[in-house]
C-alpha cells in the first residue's frame, strides 16, 4: 500500500483529496481488523508514540490508545495537568525530551490554535493534530467523513449541514474542507454570534435558521455546545437555544427522508439535539465512535508504517 | 572647532522643500551651512556623499526600550544602537516600564542611561501613574524634567472621565498626549484581526470596531476639551477615515502608522503558519485596511511613520500562538522597508521628500523637539541614505537584542549608510560606533 508522503496531519485544510480517500481506504481494511476476535496486528510493533493532551479528552484519546494497542506500536500518554506545563517547561521543551527518547509521533491536543504546526515546525517526529484550540481537529473530520461514506455510499454531491457553535469548533473547520474536498456541498447555521465571524474563506454559507439550511439535506451534524458562551454573552440561555436551534424530529422535517443525524460528542441532550433524534435509527452518532479507532489506526499505519516498510 | 564636510550629496530638507545636489558643513555640533561648492579649511574631514541623499536625521516618535525593569529584551544602550544602525538620531521612548516612568526618579534615570547612548533619547511620561488609568501622572514635573509627550501606550485610558481629565489638563501645560486606542472589552482575548483569517486559523480575533470605538470617543472628547493630541500606530480605515474628519473639522489631532501596518496583512499569521512574530497590537489588519492606510500616509491624514519597535527575547516569542507577546521590533527596519517600497514604485504618489517629512520632519514637529531640517545653526542631526544599498534582513546580525520581526529574511533595496548625530558620526555602513563610556563620579 502507498504511503502519505508528509511528515504530519496537522488540518484537512492543507491534506489533497487523494490523501483523504487514501486514508478512507485504508480505514476500511483497518475496520476489519477490528472486528477480528484478535484484534492485533503487529505493523508498528517496536514503534513508539506519544499521546499528549493538555486538554481533557475521553473518546479521542481512548481511540487513539486503542488503534496504538491495536497496531502493537508503544506508547505513553501524558495529560496536560501532570505534565511539565505545570512546572513552567515550554511545550518545545518537553517534547524534545520526549523525542530524544525515541518518539517517532506526537499525538497533542492543545488549547491554543496552531500549537500543532508550532510543534511540528520544531519537532522531527511526527505529529497528529488531536485538536488544537479552535483550529482544526483532523482526525474527527476524518472519521466524520468515513462514517458518512459508509452509510451513504458515496460523498460527492451530498448537502451537508453543520448546526451550532461553528465559531469556536474545530471539529467544524475540519469537517468544512474535508467535506468540500471530497464534493460534498457544506452550509452551516445557528446563530450570528455562533458564526465565525467572516466566512470568505471557507466558501460555505450560513444561515439564521436551521429549518431553512436543512432542506433536502442529506446529513446533519450537530455541534456541543458550551456553556461557557452563554457567560460570555453569545447567547441568553441554553433553553432558548434548545427552543430555536436545537435539532428535533420537527426541525429537520424538511430534510431527505434518509438523513443522517450526526454529533461528535459528547452531546448536551435535549440542547443542540433531542434524545429521540441522537438515538433514532438515522443516527450515526455510535458508528462516528467505531470508525474514529480505524481511521486513526489508518494514519498511524500511513505515517510510520508505510514509509519504514519501503 | 571640529569641522565635517559632507559633499556632493542629494540634499533634502522636506520642511522647506529643498531638494538639490550641496554640501553641507558641519562646524562642532551643529550644522554650519548648505550649499554647492562650500569651502572648508584645509585638513577637514570630509565624507563623499556623491550617489547618498543627504537628510535630516531620523526620528523614530514610538519605540519601546524596556529600560528600566526588562532589559533583557532591550536597554537603553541597545535600543540606541539599533536606532543608530537603522538610521534614527533619535527615538521617543515609551513610559511602559517597571518601574513605569511615571515619576521624574524613573524619567532622570532614563536620561542618565541616555547621555551615553549613540542617539537622543526623548522620554515620554505615562499619563496614569502606574499605566493605571485611575489617577493622572505628574504631568506638569515631568514636563519640566524633560518628557516630550504622555502616553500610556501599550493600554488605553479606558475611563472616559479620566481621559477628558487629561486632555483639559495636558491643555493647561501646553503637553503633548499620545492614546494607544483599543477598547478592552471589544478586544479581549484577540490574538489578530478579526476577520476572514482569524476564522480560518481558528484564532480570536480583535475587529476593527476595538480600535474605532476608542478613537471616536477621544475625538469627541478633544473636540469638547480641546487640547493636543497624537494617535499611536492607526490600523484601521474607519481610523483614518476619522482622522480626515476630524483633521478638516480642525481638531488638533496628528497620527502615525507603521511600516508592518503599511506592508502586511492578517495573511502574513497564515502564510508564516503562525508565526508569533506576527502578533502584535494593534494586528495586522485586513487588505483594505492596509490600502486606506497608504491613502492617508499620502493625502497627509497619516504625520508621520514610527516603528513601534517592541523588542522582546527570542524564549518569550518561541511558544504557542496565544502564549506569546504583542509586539514587532522595528528601529533595525523601517527605513529599508519604506526605501524599498519606494524603489518597487508599487505605491504612485510616494517619493523619498514625502517620505523623509513622515520620518524626520513631521515627529520633530509634532514633539517639539530640534530637528527635522537642515537649518543652518540647528543641531548637525543627519541621516545619510543610500538607495541603492541591498540589504537582507537578519535579526541574528542586530544591534538590538531581540529579533523579533516578520520580515526575516526579505531582500530589501536601500539602507542608511551613515547616522550623524551632533557633528559625530555614529554608524557608518552598518557598523555602529561604540561611545567610550562616561564616568560619573
Amino acid at each position: 500500500m502507498q504511503a502519505l508522503r508528509r511528515k504530519d496531519i496537522l488540518g484537512l485544510e492543507e491534506i489533497s483529496a487523494e490523501e483523504i480517500t487514501l486514508i478512507l481506504e485504508t480505514a476500511r481494511s483497518m475496520r476489519e481488523i477490528m472486528q477480528r476476535k484478535i484484534k492485533k496486528v503487529p505493523t508498528l510493533r517496536g514503534r513508539a508514540i506519544l499521546n499528549l493532551f493538555y486538554e481533557p479528552s475521553t473518546r479521542t484519546k481512548a481511540s487513539f490508545e486503542l488503534a496504538q494497542k491495536y497496531m502493537s506500536a508503544d506508547s505513553v500518554s501524558v495529560a496536560g495537568a501532570s505534565s511539565s506545563l505545570v512546572k513552567g517547561e515550554t511545550l518545545k521543551d518537553t517534547v524534545r525530551n520526549v523525542e530524544v527518547m525515541g518518539v517517532e509521533c506526537v499525538i497533542m491536543r492543545h488549547p491554543v490554535s496552531g500549537a500543532a504546526h508550532y510543534l511540528a515546525q520544531n519537532i522531527n517526529a511526527s505529529v497528529i493534530n488531536a485538536g488544537d484550540g479552535m483550529h482544526e481537529h483532523p482526525t474527527q473530520g476524518l472519521l466524520d467523513l468515513f462514517t458518512i461514506l459508509d452509510k451513504k455510499g458515496h460523498l460527492e454531491g451530498l448537502k451537508v449541514v453543520i448546526v451550532g457553535d461553528v465559531r469556536h469548533s474545530r471539529v467544524a473547520r475540519s469537517n468544512i474542507w474535508g467535506l468540500q474536498k471530497m464534493g460534498a456541498k457544506v452550509v452551516l447555521a445557528g446563530p450570528p454570534t455562533l458564526m465565525p465571524p467572516d466566512l470568505e474563506g471557507f466558501g460555505v454559507k450560513a444561515y439564521d435558521r436551521v429549518e431553512e439550511a436543512v432542506e433536502n439535506a442529506d446529513v446533519v451534524m450537530a455541534l456541543r455546545l458550551q456553556k461557557e458562551r452563554q457567560d460570555s454573552g453569545l447567547f441568553p440561555s441554553l433553553r432558548e437555544y434548545a427552543e430555536i436551534y436545537g435539532l428535533t424530529e420537527q426541525r429537520v422535517a424538511g430534510a431527505k427522508e434518509d438523513l443522517l443525524i450526526m454529533h461528535p460528542g459528547p452531546i448536551n441532550r435535549g440542547v443542540e439535539i433531542s434524545s429521540s433524534l441522537a438515538d433514532s435509527p438515522r443516527s450515526a452518532v455510535l458508528d462516528q465512535v467505531t470508525g474514529g479507532v480505524a481511521v486513526r489506526m489508518a494514519l498511524l499505519y500511513l505515517l510510520l508504517g508505510g514509509i519504514k516498510e519501503e | 572647532m571640529k569641522k565635517l564636510l559632507i559633499k556632493s550629496g542629494r540634499v533634502i530638507d522636506p520642511s522647506r522643500d529643498y531638494d538639490q545636489e550641496a554640501d553641507l558643513l558641519i562646524s562642532g555640533a551643529l550644522i554650519e551651512a548648505v550649499g554647492k561648492g562650500l569651502k572648508a579649511p584645509a585638513g577637514t574631514e570630509t565624507i563623499d556623499a556623491a550617489g547618498l541623499i543627504v537628510s535630516p536625521g531620523l526620528i523614530d516618535m514610538h519605540v519601546h526600550l524596556r529600560d528600566p525593569g526588562f532589559e533583557y529584551k532591550e536597554d537603553i544602550l541597545s535600543g540606541a544602537r539599533a536606532a543608530a544602525a537603522g538610521g534614527f538620531t533619535a527615538v521617543a521612548a515609551m513610559a511602559n516600564t517597571n518601574p513605569v516612568a511615571d515619576d521624574l526618579s524613573v524619567i532622570g534615570y532614563v536620561k542618565e542611561r541616555a547621555s551615553q547612548a549613540a542617539v537622543r533619547i526623548y522620554p515620554c511620561g505615562a499619563l496614569t501613574k502606574g499605566l493605571e488609568g485611575q489617577e493622572l501622572a505628574e504631568l506638569g514635573r515631568m514636563q519640566i524634567g524633560g518628557v516630550v509627550a504622555f502616553s500610556d501606550d501599550g493600554r488605553p485610558v479606558d475611563s472616559a472621565s479620566l481621559m477628558r481629565n487629561a486632555l483639559q489638563y495636558a491643555k493647561g501645560i501646553d503637553a503633548l498626549i499620545i492614546l494607544h486606542e483599543e477598547d478592552l472589552s471589544l478586544s479581549a482575548g484577540g490574538m489578530m484581526h478579526e476577520g476572514s483569517v482569524s476564522s480560518l486559523l481558528g484564532l480570536r480575533g480583535t475587529a476593527a470596531a476595538a480600535e474605532e470605538v476608542m478613537l471616536a470617543r477621544d475625538l469627541l472628547l478633544l473636540k469638547h476639551s480641546g487640547g493636543r493630541l497624537h494617535l499611536a500606530h492607526l490600523s484601521t480605515a474607519g481610523s483614518v477615515e476619522m482622522v480626515r474628519q476630524a483633521k478638516a473639522a480642525g481638531l488638533n489631532v496628528t497620527a502615525e502608522v507603521t511600516p508592518h501596518h503599511l506592508l502586511l496583512t492578517d495573511r502574513a499569521v497564515k502564510n508564516l503558519g503562525y508565526s508569533t512574530n506576527t502578533k502584535v497590537n494593534p494586528p495586522l489588519r485586513s487588505e483594505l485596511d492596509r490600502q486606506a492606510l497608504w491613502e492617508g500616509l499620502l493625502d497627509g491624514t497619516i504625520d508621520a511613520i514610527a516603528s513601534d519597535h517592541a523588542p522582546h527575547h527570542p524564549d518569550d516569542k518561541d511558544v504557542e500562538y496565544d502564549f506569546a507577546p504583542f509586539g514587532i521590533a522595528g528601529l533595525e527596519t523601517t527605513l529599508s522597508l519604506m526605501l524599498n517600497e519606494l524603489s518597487a514604485k508599487r505605491i504612485k504618489k510616494l517619493n523619498l521628500p514625502l517620505l523623509l517629512e513622515k520620518l524626520s520632519t513631521a515627529p520633530a514637529r509634532i514633539l517639539r523637539i530640534s530637528g527635522g531640517n537642515l537649518r543652518p545653526g540647528n543641531p548637525a542631526d543627519l541621516t545619510l541614505i543610500d538607495l541603492k544599498q541591498q540589504v537582507s534582513v537578519n535579526p541574528d546580525a542586530w544591534y538590538s537584542k531581540a529579533s523579533n520581526t516578520p520580515f526575516a529574511g526579505h531582500r530589501l533595496t536601500g539602507a542608511a549608510a551613515y547616522t550623524i548625530v551632533a557633528g559625530e558620526v555614529v554608524m557608518k555602513r552598518g557598523v555602529v560606533t561604540e561611545k567610550e563610556p562616561v564616568l560619573h563620579g
